[in-house]
């Protein structure tokens, strides 16, 4: 049996939002039978154009099933413009972590909000639309989707991009070229990460990047899930916060202090950052 | 909470006469039945009868069966040592439907430059023979292949593809491991040349296994360094477990008198009643004709296996299925694909295998749960017909 937690079987047993919006203002459909998943999503607006009511529909596993009520519950009484920066990632911290190969269930949940989103604003059913060179074509899988599942999830292998979008995982023909992809964003990744390194910064300048860091790539992240964070003290490298709201006590918290704080903190002010929480 | 078991061509209970007899081999008697002291030597004896066992069975010689770590081990012996005596000029025959432990090693030898065959199956499962009897044009030509399936339970031919194999001057070995203690495997009616056998399909525990090798077949051992098993698979005698396999033999054949009978009228019980009790788009995969009788496959349209089995589980039930996510892979079962079953039934395929310990009212059990986990799923999908979506 998969590892899940007990928050994805718990959406599982219990599938919120579960249908079709009458005369829904967005209607986005991703995957298919053959695939082994598909999920549709349709969504109304309210007047202050924000998220009134959502639903879906799922063919999948139970980790399928999971991330698209999870999805529904997130982006309830958001705008357009908030419910477009919800990443996969995102949708697998809602849940608590999703096993490794079933990653892709949250990429779904992704794709269809988009989709969805795209046919309010252009009126494009999204359903067969492939943007760019498909590489993998058992799945169907475009260079542009890879290339941001690699991106978005730090993926550093053709098998970790298999368990978030599928390509490679039919005939394996794609490999070389995903192996490709994933070689590019690295060589940015790193070029970027030593630009980082190598801008000099007064320790006042790195305070100010932090809180800007925190402001701009965590704190949205956090208070979507009803948490929120704040900077206690900066001693050298090491960054000292403190969790509040639905973060403190959170029993991911750990996780999110070492995979999301810390991980954005190095991407975008030093590579060598440290944080810890006020409490260790 | 309830428990009922309805995946034994995964693995079975242990049966508790197989416990018994096994434990004065963890207690008193762990000799090494090679030594040359009466404290290992008395061991031997018991070995020696669970040999005798094992081959009443399947109507063997003693002398022909060779005690393995387990089924996979089995087949891997088979194929690999016909692939060192025959060498690259070999062909290599098999089915798109065998179990991964002879897929593994024909494919294997595939990617290192031996001619491999793997013949289709039609729609119901059963093997294409005019493409068998055309791979056997080759010589010399080794035929690897099953006598029923793990996940439909269909039975080949296995007179017919063995007296196809042997007119055709080929070698021949089958992998029993479903078959044997649900229908008759006897290598005294089949001339099959090389036969596997799994204990813990059949109420014996895991880690034990057999390969049978008719006197005069040309053999090769995989494992070295001993002089166990005369020399044809060294390593120290797991004898517990042989005793435990011994026994499991003597009780398969008691059950074979009645036993796949009943388990038929059961199994058919089953299929009937879920047929009936959910909502239309069941079906049944594989040739109902010729089936192990404790198997059946079943594929519930517009939902996804594996969710299927998540709520059955919630509800103490377990069984299997072929679909994507539960196959390893992201691709739906071989087996369903090589019989052409479309993607749509094979992702929501749901296989039961029962056991002589399964009972009436476990199947009622699973019959009364069924409907309402198929409802529930398919009033989430958005391929169901309309009526049964939630809107």
């Amino acid at each position: 049996m998969w590892d899940y937690t007990d928050r994805v079987m718990d959406h599982f047993r219990n599938p919120r939002n579960v249908g079709v919006v009458k005369d829904p203002d967005g209607v986005g459909e991703v995957g298919s039978l053959a695939c082994g998943d598909a999920l549709k999503l349709t969504f109304k607006l309210d007047k202050d154009a924000r998220i009134s009511d959502v639903k879906f529909q799922t063919f999948g596993c139970a980790s399928a099933i999971a991330s698209s009520s999870a999805l529904t519950e997130m982006v309830k009484g958001m705008t357009l413009e908030e419910a477009e920066k919800v990443t996969n990632r995102d949708i697998a911290k809602f849940l608590g972590g999703l096993p490794e190969q079933k990653m892709h269930c949250s990429v779904m949940g992704r794709e269809a909000l988009e989709a969805a989103i795209r046919n309010y604003r252009t009126g494009e059913k999204s359903k067969q639309i492939l943007e760019g060179k498909v590489i993998c074509n058992c799945f169907g899988v475009t260079e542009e989707e890879i290339e941001r599942v690699v991106r978005e999830n730090s993926l550093t292998t053709v098998e970790q991009v298999t368990n978030y979008c599928k390509a490679g995982g039919g005939c394996g023909g794609c490999v070389p070229s995903i192996q490709e992809v994933i070689d590019r964003v690295e060589v940015e990744r790193k070029s970027a990460g030593a630009a980082a390194a190598a801008r000099p910064m007064t320790f006042l300048q790195k305070i100010h990047l932090i809180e800007d860091t925190m402001a701009r790539e965590i704190r949205p992240m956090l208070q979507r899930d009803g948490g929120d964070i704040d900077l206690v003290n900066v001693e050298g490298n090491k960054v000292i916060v403190a969790f509040r709201g639905m973060c403190a006590g959170c029993n991911v918290a750990q996780f999110t202090l070492k995979e999301v704080v810390e991980a954005k903190l190095r991407e975008f002010v030093s590579g060598d950052i440290v944080v810890e929480d006020v409490k260790s | 909470m309830k428990i009922v078991y309805m995946d034994n061509n995964a693995t079975t209970r242990v049966a508790p006469e197989v416990t018994e007899a096994m434990e004065p081999f963890f207690r008193e008697l762990w000799g090494n039945p090679s030594s040359m002291h009466y404290f290992g030597g008395q061991v031997a004896r018991h070995v020696e009868d669970a040999r005798a066992k094992v081959a009443e069975l399947i109507g063997a010689d003693p002398s022909e069966i060779i005690f393995t770590s387990c089924g996979t081990e089995s087949n891997n012996t088979a194929i690999a040592g016909a692939a060192e005596i025959y060498g690259r000029q070999a062909r290599i025959v098999t089915s798109r439907v065998e179990h991964q432990a002879v897929l593994g090693p024909c494919r294997k030898l595939g990617q290192t430059g031996f001619d491999v065959v793997e013949l289709g199956v039609d729609s119901a499962g059963q093997p294409d023979l005019g493409e068998l009897r055309k791979a056997l044009q080759h010589a010399p030509c080794f035929v690897t292949t099953m006598w029923a399936n793990n996940e439909t339970g269909v039975i080949f031919p296995i007179e017919e593809i063995a007296g196809i194999v042997k007119s055709a001057g080929g070698v021949l070995h089958v992998d029993a491991v479903q078959a044997a203690g649900k229908l008759p495997v006897r290598v005294d009616e089949v001339p099959v040349d090389m036969l596997s056998l799994s204990g813990h399909k059949i109420h014996a525990p895991k880690g034990i296994g057999v390969l049978y090798v008719r006197r005069g077949t040309k053999f090769r051992p995989f494992m070295l360094g001993g002089h166990q098993e005369h020399g044809r698979r060294a390593g120290t005698e797991n004898v517990p477990y042989i005793v435990g396999l011994g026994r499991a033999c003597e009780m398969a054949r008691e059950h074979l008198r009645e036993g796949p009978g009943k388990l038929a009228a059961l199994r058919d019980r089953l299929e009937k009643g879920l047929i009936a009790a959910c909502p239309s788009g069941v079906l049944v995969n594989g040739d109902k004709g010729r089936r192990l009788p404790n198997t059946t496959n079943m594929s519930f349209r517009y939902i996804e296996g594996e969710a299927i089995l998540y709520h059955l589980s919630d509800l103490g039930i377990a069984a299997s299925s072929g679909s994507a996510c539960t196959s390893g892979s992201l691709e739906v079962s071989h087996v369903l694909r090589a019989m052409g079953v479309p993607a749509e039934f094979a992702q929501g395929s749901i296989r039961f295998s029962l056991s002589r310990y399964t009972t009436g009212e476990d199947v009622d059990y699973v019959i009364a749960m069924m409907p309402a986990i198929v409802r529930r799923l398919r009033a989430l999908s958005p391929f169901s017909p309309p009526e049964e979506q939630q809107i």
